[in-house]
């Protein structure tokens, strides 16, 4: 006897009993629909984070005050100086002390209230310098961003956000031109950012540019006006991304006099550090979830087990028939698993498709993202298959192990 | 196919001397087969020697709970005797397993049973197909050989009805189809006229006449003494002994039919 008619005997078997099958299918469908799901989130969160890596700019590092065991991560706060400057920024952008950085953009930032005639908005100010732009790997919608020019005079210039512009002006194009004041300085609008269309970070299309200059000697000053919160550094390539890192590593360690296995007053962080710290979060979530689909699994292939006994109790006529007509324990195990295996793949299927539905409800009205991808869908179907043929193979083996009498006289 | 290949029987010149010319469809020797449940043993068979040669037309006879079924599991390998050995042309298959006794049931024994046993959810043609399908032919083969088996129990033109969609006596002659289809050396009718209409009964005994004439082997268990009357050879079980083997009246008949 061929696959093949092991095959359609056992497709006829499964489809002359379609109540039971689609009762034995429906656990195994509901696992899948779990699956599915949890993949999908998992997939989504993912995504997310990778959004927001390449959001940051491509090749940046980020060197940021505060050591990296300081749990807080947050310096600089109400009063507390914080321990990057200006001057740092300076060093890093050196090219024959730091050959690998190719450019270089320190930021403060600071909450303020803008003002634009009757239209008053609070965003993040930031101060910073022309290469900004750059690092961040960003874009005009309209206008220019600050220039050299801008950061040697400290001109009372500003770049908006997308969002910003919009709250202030009533859309991208219209501020360009104008102007708007900040605690009683007038500044005006040069330039518009283009949207990050992806990002669920509100901050990367509402914000306020201001050269850096501008920014601590015009309007926040005080005693920690070469502070800054961020320094951007990007490397010269892909490949010499880990070199630019140990070179602003030594730099600011220098600068700061920090020597051997002392302390740092600042930390570093790569894409692959905030990808790790993201997917760590996102890991737990997919644990959850894949622990949800696993139990619903378990419970799905007890449910096979348990429906395929009753089959192979019910048919034990056929089964002793069969036998009387010379099929062998192993033929007929065969067609058990076969049955079990055609009854997976048609409850995963299932499953993938309420998944999919799913998914796409619980986009559009929960705003998760949900990722389902060929390889999650593939994951899926194999997973229903192993899974009802995992546990039909006790009622597979108890139909083969039938004696052909016993199961003829049977009544 | 090579259902028969591995029997090598020669065709006896005279039917009266198949004895000596080549081995016995069925030589049983000594069978014994007790059942035991916990305590309580019941001896089915209390040893039965029997031989049963080739072309021959036997019925075997007995009160309910005789041992007729018994003898009929043995012989066709469906169980194992307890002691004693079992000989199907010349082959002792008492100690064999489960997977080669399969393979002798299915290349040497055709069933027909009582309660017809067909598949429900099978059309006729895909029942008479199934013994072809374990020894391995090709579709093509399949249904050419299962539509002719039909033709030959003349349901032809029922081959793909369900057999929820048939009479008695036609199910009946579709699981004789069935039993024919690999051309197997032995027919094993157990009571196949005990769910059936005394019309139909006429039907599926004619039929199992007319294979006889055709030189098949058949043994018919019966209950009841008209049908065993069909039988040439009629051999009677009570407590799972032997106790009359008797040639009927329909044996001299027979002979001077095909001797014209
Ligand atoms: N599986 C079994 N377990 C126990 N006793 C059995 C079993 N099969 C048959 N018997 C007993 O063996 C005896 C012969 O049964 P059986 O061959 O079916 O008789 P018949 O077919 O002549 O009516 C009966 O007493 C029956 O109860
Ligand atoms: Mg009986």
């Amino acid at each position: 006897m061929t696959w093949r008619d092991t095959l359609r005997s056992a497709l006829d078997a499964v489809r002359s009993h379609r109540l039971r099958s689609v009762l034995t299918m429906l656990g195994i469908t509901i696992g899948i629909v779990a699956v599915t799901l949890s993949v999908g989130i998992g997939q989504g969160a993912r995504a997310e984070v990778n959004d927001q890596i390449a959001e940051l700019g491509t090749n940046v590092l980020v060197v940021s005050p505060g050591s990296d065991t300081d749990d807080s991560g947050v310096r600089g706060g109400s009063g507390s100086a914080s321990t990057l400057t200006l001057g740092d920024a300076e060093a890093l952008a050196d090219p024959v002390a730091a050959p690998d950085v190719d450019s270089v953009a320190p930021t403060a930032s600071t909450n303020g209230v803008l003002t634009a005639g009757e239209a008053t908005w609070t965003t993040s100010l930031v101060g910073t310098t022309p290469s900004w732009l750059d690092v961040r790997s960003r874009a005009m919608v309209s206008g220019s961003f600050i220039d050299d020019d801008d950061l040697a005079d400290a001109a009372a210039v500003v770049v908006l956000g997308s969002d910003t512009a919009t709250e202030l002006f009533g859309s991208t194009t219209a501020a360009t031109g104008e102007s708007v004041s900040y605690d009683g300085r007038t500044l005006k609008v040069v330039g518009v950012l283009a949207e990050v269309s992806s990002s669920e970070d509100t901050t990367n299309n509402d914000l306020a540019i201001v050269p850096s200059t501008t920014y601590s000697q015009r309007l926040v000053g005080g005693d920690t006006r070469d502070a800054v919160s961020a320094i951007y550094v990007k490397a010269t390539s892909e490949e010499t991304v880990s070199a630019a890192y140990q070179e602003s590593d030594s730099l600011v360690a220098n600068l700061h006099g920090i020597s051997g296995d002392e302390e740092a007053d600042y930390s570093i962080a790569t894409q692959e550090s905030i990808l790790a710290a993201a997917t760590s979060v996102d890991d737990t979530l997919t644990v959850m979830l894949a622990g949800i689909a696993v139990i619903s699994l378990l419970v799905g292939g007890i449910g096979v087990m348990n429906i395929m006994l009753v089959s192979v109790t019910e048919r034990i006529r056929e089964i002793g028939l069969r036998k009387a007509l010379g099929a062998t324990p192993s033929l007929v195990r065969r067609q058990f698993l076969l049955e079990a295996s055609l009854l997976g793949l048609a409850g995963g299927a299932l499953g993938v498709g309420i998944g999919l539905v799913l998914s796409g409800g619980m986009q559009a009205v929960l705003g998760t993202r949900v990722v389902v991808s060929p390889l999650a869908v593939s994951v899926s179907l194999l997973t229903g298959v192993v899974v009802a043929v995992a546990f039909g193979v006790h009622p597979a083996t108890r139909a083969a192990r039938l004696t052909p009498i016993d199961a003829l006289r049977s009544q | 196919m090579t259902a028969l290949g591995n029997l090598s029987m020669a065709t006896p010149p005279d039917p009266a001397a198949e004895s000596t010319v080549a081995p016995p469809v069925i030589e049983l020797v000594g069978v014994t087969k007790r059942y035991s449940n916990g305590e309580m043993s019941v001896e089915a068979l209390a040893g039965v020697d029997l031989r049963v040669g080739e072309g021959e037309f036997v019925a075997v006879t007995g009160p309910s709970g005789s041992g007729k079924s018994t003898l009929m599991h043995i012989v066709g390998c469906l169980d194992l005797p307890t002691e004693g050995t079992v000989m199907l042309s010349g082959d002792d298959v008492s100690h064999l397993d489960e997977k080669h006794l399969a393979e002798v049931r299915n290349r040497r024994i055709g069933f027909v049973f009582q309660q017809f046993n067909l598949l429900a959810y099978l059309s006729a043609w895909r029942n008479v197909e199934l013994p072809l399908l374990y020894a391995g032919a090709e579709p093509v083969e399949r249904r050419e050989l299962a539509l002719a088996a039909l033709r030959g129990v003349g349901l032809d033109d029922r081959a793909e009805h369900r057999p929820g969609e048939l009479s008695g006596g036609q199910q009946q002659r579709v699981a004789i189809a069935r039993a024919l289809v690999g051309e197997p050396a032995l027919i094993l009718a157990d009571e196949p006229t005990g769910n059936l209409d005394s019309s139909s009964t006429a039907e599926v005994l004619s039929l199992l006449r007319s294979l006889h004439e055709r030189g098949r082997t058949i043994v018919l268990i019966t209950h009841e003494a008209d049908v065993a009357e069909q039988a040439e050879r009629v051999i009677r079980i009570e407590d799972g002994r032997i106790v009359a083997d008797d040639p009927t009246e329909s044996a001299g008949p027979r002979d001077d039919g095909t001797g014209s």
